[in-house]
């Protein structure tokens, strides 16, 4: 009699582990188990969160934040062995590549927000930026009312433009507003003094600040055109179960205090390939969201 | 693919506050159109000209026409747009140099002469060629008639040259508007500018890039058919073009 019960529970603890595996085998999670191998899209030039070294390998504090995920990928599916394919994407094709299968996660600075949530899906949040602006020292624009009747270049298509044409009719600046086809573009045009100020996320403004000639020269506004607005690692819409696995191993790599150390070494000290230091220490509010990690596209629940 | 598709998104408003997706691109194509018209009319004129010297008996006239043609159709139009844009106000004198940087709308300007230049240089060879093909004797009787060379080019080569070179002008007039497109890296928000900010805005790839292809196929097909009509309404009969 013990025996069949024991007999009984095997079967029934079998049954289960068979029934859940089969329920988790989906989507991506299912394609990985079947290939063997995972692909990350990377950014060329996102500094610091995902770009190319001086051996043109991506590295960044995205791309250390993926390779988080494909390990924790790799203990749920249980292989011994999971290749990780590298991508380049840019702005234009990680929306096709996501969708079309190519790659899995996208490591760069994607900005979480609702209207791309129809899109696609994002893990938790991994930093947050607001809207600034960067300007010569030499010109002294203190704050935003100081932009009045200037020239001021944002990048196309970004959110900093669209919140800066609001604030420009808001505020009732008058200010001219050229759009630019990229971040370096448009900070080569206040190089150039073609523009006074640009208008761009507050760290990719530090990344081309510090890589510029003359660091010293620029300086970024305290003023903020936006609260700060998070960058997720995107995946697939609609693929439930590979999300939970990439939530749960962001989640836990945030608050277990290790997400810090990878902060640090991107954000406080010097970084390949040229030995650019950021210097932009951790913000109370990414601080507070590494606590209590959110997935979340509306910036109101930041704070 | 794992795409959501949302035809619906053109009449969704932008988040510029300019109306609806629709306009965005509606505008970005009058820029485009703006541009190329502006454009087609420098390098008509500056490729005329350079075209014409390119066949004078003059050497002088000819290596000016030969060095302008290289120069200009041997750099990709992407630098040189950049080089007109970005260094060009650099290396001239200050002053100058301010005044051209903070010119209004400064990337249309530059986005109109520097693909017109560009395009100058391949009317100038068209032309050169066109006249060219001419017979000999075309000049010779010209001459023979009293006609100037001035005369000779005005009432006897340029109107056959040109009849002859109308089909392949054509193809160089849709490649003047294809190439607006190149004006992105200096900043004109034309229609494939505008597809580029309306995929950013709302991640709708497909639709954006999908509209700016029907949009620049429709303005081609407009341009196509006019200048077919032109080429009939010029053609003399009798002569290689006319029927």
């Amino acid at each position: 009699m013990k025996h069949f019960r024991s007999i009984g529970l095997a079967l029934a603890a079998t049954f289960a582990v068979s029934q859940a595996s089969a329920q988790e085998l989906t989507g991506t999670l299912k394609n990985i188990k079947d290939t063997g191998a995972i692909t990350l899209g990377f950014r060329d030039s996102s500094i610091p969160f995902s770009y190319l070294d001086d051996n043109q390998k991506p590295v960044g504090f995205a791309m250390d934040i993926c390779y988080k995920i494909v390990d924790a990928v790799k203990k749920e599916l249980k292989l011994d062995k999971l290749e990780v394919k590298l991508n380049p994407v840019t702005s234009a094709t990680r929306i096709p590549l996501m969708a079309n299968g190519t790659i899995d996660l996208e490591c760069g600075s994607t900005t979480n927000n609702a209207e791309r949530q129809k899109q696609v899906w994002f893990t938790n949040t991994h930093f947050l930026t607001a809207s600034r602006y960067v300007f010569k020292k030499s010109s002294g624009l203190k704050s935003i009312d100081d932009l009045k009747g200037k020239t001021v270049v944002s990048t196309a298509g970004t959110t900093n433009i669209k919140q800066l044409t609001e604030a420009n009719v808001a505020r009732s600046l008058g200010a001219n507003i050229i759009p630019a086809k990229d971040h370096a573009e448009a900070f080569l045009m206040v190089e150039t003094d073609r523009a006074v100020a640009f208008v761009m996320d507050d760290i990719l403004l530090a990344s081309l600040v510090a890589g510029s000639k003359n660091p010293s020269d620029y300086v970024i506004s305290k003023d903020a055109f936006s609260k700060p607005e998070p960058y997720g690692i995107m995946l697939r819409k609609d693929d439930a179960a590979f999300k939970k696995v990439v939530d749960a191993a962001t989640a836990a790599l945030y608050t277990s205090g290790e997400a810090q150390k990878i902060y640090d070494k991107w954000f406080t000290q010097k970084i390949p390939p040229k030995g650019l230091n950021l210097n932009t220490p951790i913000s109370d509010e990414l601080k507070h969201e590494f606590a209590k990690p959110s997935d979340s596209p509306n910036p109101d629940d930041y704070k | 693919m794992n795409y959501n598709w949302n035809w619906g998104i053109f009449f969704q408003p932008n988040p510029m506050g300019t109306g609806s997706y629709l306009d965005l691109l509606l505008s970005g194509l009058v820029l485009t159109l703006e541009t190329a018209v502006l454009a087609w009319i420098i390098a008509l004129i500056t490729g005329s000209i350079v075209g014409v010297m390119r066949t004078l008996p003059s050497k002088g006239a000819y290596w000016f026409g030969f060095a302008y043609v290289e120069f200009f159709r041997n750099m990709p139009l992407l630098v040189q747009l950049f080089l007109w844009f970005f260094v060009l106000p650099e290396v001239l004198p200050k002053a100058a140099g301010l005044w051209l940087k903070q010119l209004p709308n400064a990337p249309f300007w530059t986005a109109s002469i520097g693909v017109g230049l560009f395009m100058s240089a391949r009317v100038a060879v068209q032309l050169q060629a066109g006249i060219g093909s001419l017979p000999r004797g075309q000049r010779q009787a010209a001459t023979a008639l009293g006609l100037t060379t001035v005369q000779g080019y005005r009432y006897v080569l340029l109107p056959m040259a040109f009849r002859i070179i109308l089909p392949p002008l054509t193809s160089e007039f849709l490649n003047t508007i294809k190439n607006t497109a190149v004006a992105i890296t200096i900043g004109l928000l034309e229609l494939t500018g505008q597809a580029r900010s309306m995929q950013e805005f709302s991640f709708q790839v497909f639709e954006a890039f999908t509209a700016a292809t029907l949009l620049y196929l429709l303005v081609n097909a407009v341009v196509v058919t006019g200048m077919r009509i032109l080429e009939r309404y010029v053609a003399i009969p009798g002569y290689i073009t006319g029927k």
